[in-house]
């Protein structure tokens, strides 16, 4: 072995699960929806908090959220992390930005990409909106949305983040 | 609520961890690679194997390398009925606490054998190394039984 000489210093011991898995009911109507180009979230009964995607029930009140609501795709930065190293098998080559998005008229943050700006101009209450695929390209997945570009408005208060109506934002 | 479709795929999650060995570990593994198995001796005069980095009992970092044999007798053993994918054997096996000739403490490998009824605590044996050994665990491919020396 041409190696033999050299003592071992390292190893390589991945780790890989492999999942099976079903969505429920809340996610596969999201995702059946946003098949069709429409980003579909539900409100608690309770607490009238809009989720996206919506998971069946509202983890504050612990109960079944049953109202669909239809959001826009604009929506404000959270927050958000430039990513510097590549990530296996990802086609996206770094840097780039991963950011916690909250659209207009929901109260949670999902995860997506912010592209079309210079990372560096990034910034918390930030308006983006999505990037969509050619609609053929379209399918049961999140990533419909290619990215979110900035949108010309003004910033959101970080207190008001999260707690804009489906109207939007008009600064 | 409308009527959603039935969506499931499969999928992979994997983490690509690499972990550096350190020179304690690195010994060990590097001594594998030439089908070799060592230990270290500790402040009480145990020989410990897989070596340790630091003494059980002073703390104190360890270098006193001592090899050992490649046969043994079994200490305690766990039958796995239907091994799964990430197991070392593709055919029914035991997972055991192995004292090797030369140590004073087990070591966890597997043993090879036809049948559950062929182990027994005592029972001798030997390491059956891989073809290519590249410094991992498994250059030990796994341990057999050696016939009539129990």
């Amino acid at each position: 072995m041409s190696d033999a000489e050299h003592a071992v210093t390292g190893i390589e011991c991945p780790v890989y699960l492999q999942y099976h898995f079903t969505a429920g009911r809340a996610p596969a109507r999201f995702l059946t929806r946003i098949r069709e180009g429409v980003l579909t979230g539900q409100r608690c009964p309770r607490c009238s908090n809009v989720y996206i995607p919506p998971r069946g029930s509202c983890p504050a009140c612990g109960v079944p959220t049953e109202e669909e609501v239809v959001l826009p795709d604009k929506a404000t930065v959270q927050s958000f992390t430039v990513v510097a190293i590549p990530i296996p098998n990802n086609p996206i080559e770094p840097p780039f930005v991963v950011a916690n998005l909250v659209l207009d008229g929901a109260n949670i943050a999902f995860i997506h990409l912010i592209s079309e700006c210079d990372n560096s101009a990034v910034h918390i209450g930030q308006r983006v909106q999505a990037v969509w695929k050619p609609r053929e390209e379209w399918g049961y997945a999140m990533d419909n949305i290619r990215y979110f570009r900035p949108l010309d408005e003004p910033d959101v208060p970080v207190e008001q983040i999260g707690r804009l109506s489906v109207s939007g934002w008009e600064g | 609520m409308s009527a959603a479709d039935i969506l499931s795929r499969d999928f992979e999650l994997g983490f690509t961890y690499t972990r550096s060995t350190g020179p304690v570990v690195g010994r060990f593994l590097t001594d594998l690679r030439e089908r070799r198995i060592v230990g270290n001796r500790a402040s009480d005069g145990r020989v410990i194997v897989p070596p340790m980095e630091y003494d059980p009992v002073t703390a104190e970092a360890l270098t006193d390398f001592v090899q050992v044999a490649e046969c043994g007798a079994i200490v305690s053993w766990c039958w796995v009925t239907q091994p799964r994918a990430a197991h070392p054997l593709d055919e029914p096996f035991a997972w055991a606490m192995i004292r090797l000739d030369g140590a004073d403490v087990p070591l966890i490998h597997c043993v090879a054998a036809g049948a559950e009824t062929e182990l027994a605590t005592g029972a001798r044996v030997r390491a059956v190394w891989a073809e290519q050994t590249r410094g991992f665990i498994s250059d030990i491919r796994y341990f057999e039984l050696v016939q009539g020396a129990s």
